[in-house]
């Protein structure tokens, strides 16, 4: 605890550079699955072929893509754009199947009361599907958001990675406390973004709250899968 | 790394490839053994009782955010070199989908099904383990593969505090600017991983009870 205190301003620095590396690819991953989702969600065929490629890519363990990257793209290894398209991957392929679920869960009649009214595709899909997928969407992305902050940290290893270095940087000094600050700042990033995201997705339904039912609650649960 | 993979002398021997395959899928397994033994009982008694249900949930989000080589890393400077340290880190990620598994196969059961075997007379404790565990063991399964996944994917991070496996060779080749040879690790841990998923995969759709096959 006294290494957090007296070296705080390092530590917040790595703590900024690893909140960097886990949003941006939780944002990219949520784009690219929102975007995969909504093409492919009525289409059984490359639905089926979506699910499968997610769920391979997720038994790819994270150190081993953190060091294939940089030789499939020319990356060079201390790049931390490595560590971004791999969690990125990671979580649109977290997210995809949240977006089927979340965009499969809106109500039937919500989608015919919008046609009927003359909404057109796109339309419905922002102004319909979209917000009424959000809280089953914001459970997904809270479970990716948090797998992401902890896996992060793995990118120490490789040279890169946030507040990983204060574990490694630790362990090659013999010296405990770093590593317990760095677990320490995880955690709290970790709670901040789940917290922000929960919030987010509450302030954003109001709906939800005049009604306090018809939602299914997905609890965050389940891993990394 | 295909002239690496090619030359028989770099699969035999203390530092072969066969030997560092063994060497990982036995801290895996002993890793889920444990896990599995810590966290079926607790999944079995939350999921039948529902109590402690949000103290379940909060606890698999926390471990679920613990970060693995911060663990591992600390423990061997508190505990020493040695296998005791990874294999805490290894054990405290595979708790949490084990453990969600079982609690939510359990607490999925239908309510009717264990009435039904409560009316003819079973003790609870045979409710548990004969008719809801079978009724159970797809989603326990489920979550038992994401635990071996969770558990060969972070068994690669324990070859940084010294310990043989599979992240040998991307630890070694880091460190000798020989890429690759992490390559070779990087290909051998993912074709692992794929190889255990589909094994487990095929178990699952096994062990689904006949009234439950879609």
């Amino acid at each position: 605890m006294n290494w957090l205190i007296n070296n705080f301003p390092s530590a917040w620095e790595l703590t900024v550079e690893h909140a960097y590396l886990s949003f941006a690819p939780t944002v990219i991953g949520l784009i690219v699955a929102l975007l995969l989702g909504l093409a492919l969600g009525n289409r059984p065929r490359p639905r089926t072929i979506a699910t499968v490629l997610a769920s391979a890519m997720f038994t790819v363990p994270s150190l081993a893509l953190f060091v294939i990257i940089p030789s499939l793209l020319g990356t060079g290894i201390l790049n931390p754009l490595n560590v971004v398209i791999a969690l990125s991957l990671y979580s649109a392929s977290l997210l995809i199947r949240t977006v089927f679920d979340s965009l499969d869960a809106v109500p039937a009649d919500a989608l015919a009361a919008a046609e009927a009214m003359g909404y057109s595709t796109v339309r419905r899909r922002l102004l319909i599907d979209l917000p009424l997928a959000i809280p089953t969407l914001a459970a997904g992305l809270r479970v990716a958001a948090v797998t992401n902050v902890s896996l992060v940290s793995v990118g120490a290893v490789i040279g890169v990675g946030g507040l990983g270095q204060l574990f490694t940087a630790g362990y090659q000094r013999d010296y405990p406390d770093e590593i317990l600050a760095g677990i320490i700042m995880v955690l709290a990033l970790a709670l901040v973004f789940d917290r922000i995201i929960a919030i987010a997705a509450f302030l954003l339904t109001p709906w939800v709250r005049a009604a306090r039912s018809a939602v299914p609650r997905t609890a965050g649960f389940g891993g990394r899968r | 790394m295909l002239a690496y993979f090619a030359d028989g002398a770099n699969w035999v021997g203390p530092e072969g490839i066969a030997t560092r395959l063994a060497e990982h899928l036995w801290y895996s397994l002993l890793a889920v053994c444990i896990a599995a033994l810590i966290a079926f009982p607790i999944g079995l008694v939350v999921g039948h009782t529902g109590r402690g249900r949000l103290v379940v949930v909060t606890l698999s989000n926390v471990l679920r955010a613990l970060p693995s080589l911060g663990i591992m890393t600390l423990m061997v400077l508190l505990l020493g070199l040695g296998l005791i340290a990874p294999m805490l880190a290894l054990v405290l990620i595979a708790i949490p989908p084990i453990l969600a598994g079982v609690y939510a196969g359990i607490a999925n059961v239908d309510p009717d099904t264990v009435d039904a075997a409560r009316a003819m007379g079973m003790k609870e404790s045979r409710i548990i383990i004969q008719v809801e565990t079978p009724i159970a063991l797809p989603l326990i399964l489920g979550g038992l593969r994401a635990a071996v996944l969770q558990v060969v994917a972070t068994a690669a991070i324990a070859a940084y505090v010294n310990l043989g496996g599979l992240g040998r060779y991307i630890f070694d080749g880091l460190a000798l600017y020989d890429y690759a040879r992490v390559l070779v690790g990087a290909v051998l841990v993912t074709a692992l991983a794929l190889a255990l998923d589909g094994l487990l995969a095929l178990g699952v759709k096994r062990v689904t009870p006949r009234g439950l096959r879609g």
